[in-house]
């Protein structure tokens, strides 16, 4: 009976933070994003945003930028993921490590690197500003996608893959309906730590002087401003996109049985 | 005939590239059309490796796979008409189990209600009838091999390979899966190419066992065959129990072991060094003095339907499986029907490893150095100014002359100190026998040394090999 009642007090510590740092600031976004300036209820924020073709353009900017990083992410990480996870190199860890390593170098400074070289090839990175965003996005988060990846095809069981050989499957047939199905938990949660920073980190596209908006800038804009109001509502409806997104992931992960991709 | 056979394996070996170990050496094996043909081994013994050659997960470094009298040694998995059924089951855990076992009918491009009609056939082969769209991962066990047996039998191979199939199953669903098992065998009339340590479940189900031990075959023969006349002392230890003992032929017949000289069934020439196998059940228990050996019995467990009695005879201890009890502390009498005698000759376990001369006249074997008179082993030679001359005067070339060295495996010593001796190495089996225990040490440079030794070591034991000097014989390589 004691012991049970010592072990809930252990609870406390997380309690504390959960209120402190994720529902008191909830509460707080909730109520600038359904009030005005004089601290009334309203839902004229909500309905300024679909209304404003400024905000949409930006939401479907942003959508678009995000899928192609994920796109891009996807297309050059898989590969890694997969050489690297069945290669009987010895030292995969070593290599892993390598792709990983320049998330240990600080962001800015890799991202000044990056703007040099592309206004090398270029000439002026103000040619091609989505693109120069995707590059540097990509560049950016592409170990995250890496890891997921490499982690959920390093431990597939090989016996499976063996299974569907001897089953008369030909390498092409192994990947596409063994492989690939298998490791969906790693792609599902690479592209959710790729998809929705993409849609929000816009840092990246100042650095690169992409001076096209991108949800977080249109938050950031708007709180820079002191309109609280309109930039809680923004980050509230980013807030419901990525928890769509997440339930849809999570349904689908279950269906793939085998969680725990995460990093 | 070649066509008699329906896989012939001809020298296989099996060495990885990456750590120089050789898994499987020279493997041969005829397989009859419909055989239930077992590889029975302890773990590390090949058996699994060799299952695996067939199946073409992996490809042997020499030697050939005959299948119908054409070489698939190096041929991918999916271009050989030979289906497996994995240890760990190996389901795929993204589809049903419609979709599971309908995968290589699938590739195969087979018309889908066709596929629909084998896959429900097969289902009821195993019993899961209307088991099509669960989960795999709301099966049981036992239900999950079943599925599995059935994905490979749904292709209708030639020749179905099962690895270990039964071992993450528990006793009993064991023993109704081996009797499952044989009945498909006997119906489907496929070729089963089988894989386990567990040599009841080989003696039970085979027609052909393969007894494999270090990579290397140690005896083929039916079930009766190598329960009853093992090839020699590892296959006698491994199957059934045993009691091993050392003996000489005293005359026609008569064999001198355990303190006792017995008749037997096997004609070995006078003199000649024997391993004795003698089954705990074929000992006879008589009073003190009539038989032919006497013993004290010094433990009796009551086994259900016999009991098992231990006696000490001299220096040697017999294990005895009798219906009859015995008392401890007793003396009793022990005599032996000569055919419950079995003659093994003992294979030659003497070490013999090649040292090199250094210039100061002795001998190095690695990094060691051994003394010896070489003026003893070359006849004729004298040493004169640390110079070695042949019977002719002429200097011996020291570079070019090895010196064979050979220590009998009573005259090695283990050590807990892996640095006491000439070298080192890994317990990999061991037999006892009798008063002894036969130990095969793998030497880290993986040389297999065969060390008698009166104390107990465990398997996997890493020890110090201590060859003494004046227990060596010494020779000029040839």
């Amino acid at each position: 009976m004691k012991k049970t009642f010592a072990r809930k007090y252990l609870g406390i510590p997380y309690a504390v933070y959960l209120v402190l740092f994720v529902i008191a600031p909830l509460v707080v976004l909730f109520y600038y994003a359904f009030t005005n300036s004089t601290g009334h209820f309203t839902l004229a924020n909500l309905a300024g945003f679909f209304t404003d073709s400024n905000t949409i353009g930006t939401l479907i900017y942003s959508l678009c930028l995000a899928m192609v990083v994920t796109v891009a992410c996807l297309v050059i990480a898989y590969p890694i993921a997969y050489v690297l996870a069945r290669s009987k190199f010895k030292s995969k860890a070593v290599i892993v490590m390598l792709f990983v390593m320049p998330m240990w170098i600080n962001f800015t400074l890799r991202l000044t690197a990056l703007k040099e070289i592309l206004n090398l090839i270029e000439g002026n990175l103000a040619y091609y500003p989505f693109l120069n965003s995707v590059i540097g996005m990509t560049y950016d988060f592409l170990p995250f996608m890496i890891l997921p990846l490499y982690n959920t095809i390093v431990k597939l069981d090989g016996s499976l893959i063996e299974a569907a050989q001897d089953l008369g499957a030909g390498r092409r047939q192994t990947f596409f309906k063994i492989t690939v199905p298998l490791s969906m938990p790693g792609v599902i949660s690479g592209v959710s730590m790729v998809f929705l920073p993409a849609m929000t980190n816009y840092v990246v596209n100042d650095m690169l002087y992409n001076s096209t908006y991108i949800m977080g800038s249109l938050i950031g804009s708007y709180f820079s401003a002191y309109d609280w109001h309109n930039g809680s509502m923004i980050a509230l409806i980013l807030l419901a996109i990525i928890g769509v997104f997440t339930l849809l992931s999570g349904e689908s992960e279950e269906d793939g049985r085998r969680g725990g991709a995460l990093l | 005939m070649a066509e008699d056979y329906i896989i012939e394996l001809k020298s296989i070996t099996k060495t990885y590239d990456d750590n120089g170990f050789t898994a499987v050496e020279d493997f041969n094996l005829k397989v009859k059309r419909g055989e239930f043909v077992t590889f029975l081994g302890p773990s590390g013994c090949g058996k699994t490796t060799t299952l695996r050659m067939i199946a073409g997960f992996e490809l042997p470094t020499s030697g050939e796979i005959l299948l119908n009298g054409k070489n698939i040694a190096q041929l991918p998995p999916n271009k050989r008409p030979i289906n497996t059924v994995f240890q760990r089951y190996a389901l795929f855990p993204h589809m049903n189990i419609y979709e599971n076992i309908a995968f290589g009918l699938k590739l195969k491009k087979l018309p889908a209600d066709e596929i629909k009609k084998k896959v429900s056939h097969v289902l009821e082969m195993v019993d899961l009838e209307g088991f099509e769209n669960r989960k795999v991962s709301t099966l049981s066990g036992g239900q999950q091999q079943r599925i599995a047996i059935a994905r490979a039998l749904v292709n209708e191979p030639e020749i179905l390979l099962l690895d270990e199939p039964l071992g993450a199953l528990d006793l009993k669903m064991r023993k109704e899966m081996q009797l499952e098992l044989k009945n498909m065998h006997d119906k489907l009339g496929i070729t089963f190419i089988y894989v386990t340590h567990d040599q009841e479940e080989a003696l039970t189900m085979s027609d052909k066992i393969v007894v494999m031990s270090n990579g290397k075959t140690q005896q083929i023969g039916t079930p009766e065959d190598i329960y009853n006349e093992p090839k020699n002392a590892f296959v006698a230890d491994f199957i059934g129990e045993s009691n091993i003992f050392k003996g000489i032929m005293t005359g026609t017949k008569k064999v001198r072991f355990a303190g006792g000289e017995f008749e037997c069934m096997d004609d070995v020439p006078e003199g000649t060094l024997v391993d004795v196998v003698v089954r705990p059940e074929d000992v006879i228990m008589t009073k003190k003095g009539e038989g032919i050996i006497d013993g004290k019995v010094t433990s009796v467990i009551f086994k259900g339907i016999h009991y098992e009695i231990t006696v000490e005879s001299g220096k040697n201890e017999m294990l005895i499986q009798s219906t009859k009890s015995a008392t401890v502390g007793d003396t009793i009498g022990m005599t032996l029907e000569p055919d419950g005698i079995h003659i093994m000759i003992a294979e030659d376990h003497t070490t013999r490893f090649e040292a090199e001369i250094a210039s100061d006249l002795t001998l190095t074997y690695s990094d060691h150095t051994i003394h010896c008179d070489l003026t003893k082993v070359i006849p004729g030679s004298k040493i004169k100014d640390g110079v070695l001359y042949d019977a002719q005067n002429e200097p011996v070339d020291i570079e070019k002359t090895k010196i064979l060295v050979s220590i009998e495996p009573g005259d090695i010593e283990l050590s807990d100190d892996e640095e006491a001796g000439l070298t080192s190495g890994r317990i990999v089996n061991l037999i006892y026998k009798g008063d002894h225990y036969s130990y095969v040490v793998r030497t880290i440079h993986g040389h297999d040394l065969i060390v008698d030794d009166e104390y107990l070591w465990n398997m996997d034991d890493q020890v110090g090999l201590i060859l003494p000097e004046d227990k060596m014989t010494f020779a000029v390589k040839k």
